[in-house]
């Protein structure tokens, strides 16, 4: 569909000229925060939202990468600069090879068994941090002071994270137009009936874990460049997994659009609140609040949910001139184009309650 | 390292494990009859102290007295988050949806919380909190015995109501087939809704403890709820006697490697020694393997 690509493209030109519009430095520094969720979202869904398997463990991955982006610049005595942006996808890397063992032991068991192992593992590394001696325990890590001017500060970060979104969203897009995501799909849909339709089920499910670490991990790394100190309880942080999954469920679980619009609503909306309240009990209520409206009311998310308004409304209209036509008798009949079916194309949504 | 030190470990492992075991009881169970997994529990139980705090301190109501009114109330908690959101959910991703659904009621619950009684953290105080005797060189906190002596008779209690009670007879075939339970005439939707509620009422024993023996705030939710919902994991989801064993093996082993390695590791230890469980038995120790992946 041309229309769609062109919006793509719009969108990419309006996160591509932001920082050169924008340069106060407080909506920059939301901004930064809000592309980094925003591939986190992406890339946990291109797991979670296409296998149905819903991870709450992935802080695992980003205090990963945030750790060896720590580790790495400061025993490697880096120069503070734009040098360290390499080890970005390096901590990428760190999160799929840890994500390999990890998701061969926890995709093992059922779907909700599954979330309670992820959650316990992510448990595993936060307590890891804080206990071994070379993570600096709960006092931190001290990156090396990047010390680039303060009113561009945020600018190269702004743009590595965006390039992770594309990133992000680019091999979701291709996952999803693969035999592979199709297996994931077919997952989602029946795993009984894919393993015995010859799916390697374990095997696609521990490929899509890994690949979904790697963004993840990418972002931590870029994280812990950006805000350069880190400490246990904020890498591998229990709100970070939720938040993740908020925003694609609010955007719409399993669609290529969704995360994309629920990381940037939800992690601007919250770097707002907090820069403007300071009130972290009164976000979290909000939070929440705002959480179960969506799980209850559109719990496929908010993509899908207009889209399948637009599309009805679209039918309806067609309805009524169909039958304004054959009132009035002398119109011939509507041409033989059945109206497309709701919440096709390429987003492909999940269930959701019934 | 010496025997005693076991010893009390051992003792530290029943004692303190129990208590546990009767939280994570109230979540098993829930999950057992209505495949919900209640995320809020962690913070429920820190609600439960909360409540236990308020009533000492306005009107100086006895920390075991106390329960004679938050048990009640947390019932009602339970019901009202049952009717309200949970008893809503249906359909195939019924339990994914319940993981979210009740992880934003207990944010709701965090924040309202932090707003009523603040960030700093309280403990549940009375006089006998302190108090320990000694048998042999093993020490024994008096709250410790109580809070065993309480966790026991509850789950004495649920016992008695799962296996001796009609009542309890129509949660056991719902929680072995909901379909055929009410094929045979069981209400399923009021035991689901007396379920929750009950699961959600053992919180208010469990939070008293937990809040005597810790001090505590709404953002110790976190801690509790990744410690029971392993707990169950370990015993095999849905299996109470599971939750009984694991929670004594969570407490145990993370004393005994604190007295034989060092206290850094005790926890650590723990989440080990359940994912080579896991790699054993993907359905833990007295799960029951499921014939259907999903």
């Amino acid at each position: 569909m041309r229309a769609r690509n062109l919006w793509w493209l719009v969108a990419l030109a309006a996160f591509g000229v932001f920082p050169l519009v924008v340069t106060n430095p407080t909506y920059t520094t939301i901004a930064v925060f809000s592309v980094i969720f925003m591939a986190c979202a992406s890339s946990w869904n291109m797991f979670s939202g296409y296998s149905g398997y819903i991870a709450l463990g992935s802080a695992a991955f980003y205090g990963s990468g945030a750790y060896t982006m720590a580790l790495l610049s400061i025993h490697l005595h880096m120069a503070p600069g734009a040098a360290m942006f390499w080890l970005v996808p390096l901590g990428g890397l760190v999160a799929t090879v840890l994500a390999v063992p990890i998701g061969w032991i926890a995709l093992r068991v059922r779907r909700h068994t599954f979330v309670v192992i992820t959650i316990a593992i992510f448990f595993v590394f936060q307590l890891s941090a804080i206990n071994f001696g070379f993570t600096g325990g709960t006092s931190g890590l001290n990156l090396p002071f990047i010390t680039w001017g303060y009113q561009y500060y945020n600018v190269p970060f702004y743009y590595v994270g965006l390039g992770l979104v594309i990133f992000a969203t680019a091999l979701s897009a291709l996952v999803r137009r693969s035999r592979f995501g199709m297996q994931l799909l077919a997952i989602r849909d029946d795993e009984d009936r894919a393993l015995g339709l010859g799916v390697r089920t374990h095997a696609v499910k521990v490929t899509g874990f890994a690949l979904s670490a790697f963004t993840v991990g990418a972002a931590g790394a870029l994280y812990a460049m950006f805000v350069g100190q880190i400490y246990p309880q904020f890498v591998y942080d229990p709100m970070f997994d939720i938040s993740i999954a908020l925003m694609t469920f609010l955007g719409g679980l399993g669609t290529l659009t969704g995360p994309l619009l629920g990381g940037l609503v939800l992690e601007a909306g919250q770097q707002y609140l907090t820069i403007q309240f300071s009130n972290g009990s009164l976000y979290l209520i909000l939070f929440g609040a705002l959480f179960l409206l969506v799980i209850m009311f559109m719990p496929q998310g908010v993509v899908v949910y207009i889209r399948d308004r637009v599309t009805r409304r679209a039918e309806r209209e067609r309805a009524a001139v169909s039958a304004n036509d054959a009132a009035a008798g002398d119109a011939p009949p509507p041409a033989g184009d059945p109206p497309a079916p709701a919440g096709v194309a390429h987003d492909v949504a999940v269930g959701g309650v019934a | 390292m010496n025997s005693v030190a076991l010893l009390s470990a051992a003792k530290d492992g029943i004692l303190t494990g129990s208590v546990y075991a009767l939280m994570a009881t109230g979540l098993t169970l829930v999950f057992g009859v209505m495949d919900i997994i209640n995320i809020a529990q962690g913070i429920l139980v820190i609600l439960g102290a909360y409540l236990s705090y308020a009533l000492q301190l306005h009107w100086h109501i006895d920390l075991f007295v106390g329960l004679l009114i938050t048990t009640p109330t947390m019932f009602i908690v339970g019901v009202v988050i049952e009717r309200a959101f949970i008893g809503r959910l249906k359909g195939p991703e019924k339990t994914a949806m319940s993981i979210l659904v009740t992880y934003a009621v207990s944010l709701l619950i965090e924040g309202g919380l932090n707003m009523i009684f603040s960030v700093n953290d309280v403990q549940l105080q009375a006089s006998y909190v302190s108090k320990s005797f000694a048998i042999g060189q093993v020490h024994f906190g008096f709250i410790y015995v109580a809070g065993f002596i309480l966790a026991a008779v509850l789950l004495g209690a649920l016992y008695v109501m799962l296996y001796r009670t009609r009542f309890g007879m129509s949660v056991r075939a719902s929680l072995a087939d909901q379909a055929s339970a009410a094929l045979v005439g069981i209400d399923v939707r009021r035991v689901s809704t007396i379920t929750f509620g009950i699961g959600v009422a053992v919180t208010a024993a469990g939070g008293m403890i937990y809040g005597a023996t810790n001090s505590f705030n709404a953002s110790s939710s976190y801690d509790l709820i990744s410690r029971l919902l392993t707990i169950i994991v370990l015993g095999g989801m849905g299996s109470l006697g599971g939750a009984m064993v694991a929670g004594i093996a969570m407490v145990f082993i993370g004393d005994v490697v604190g007295v034989v390695w060092s206290p850094v590791w005790s926890t650590m230890a723990y989440f080990v020694v359940l994912i080579l469980v896991l790699l054993w038995r993907p359905q833990g120790l007295f799960g029951r393997a499921s014939a259907r992946v999903a």
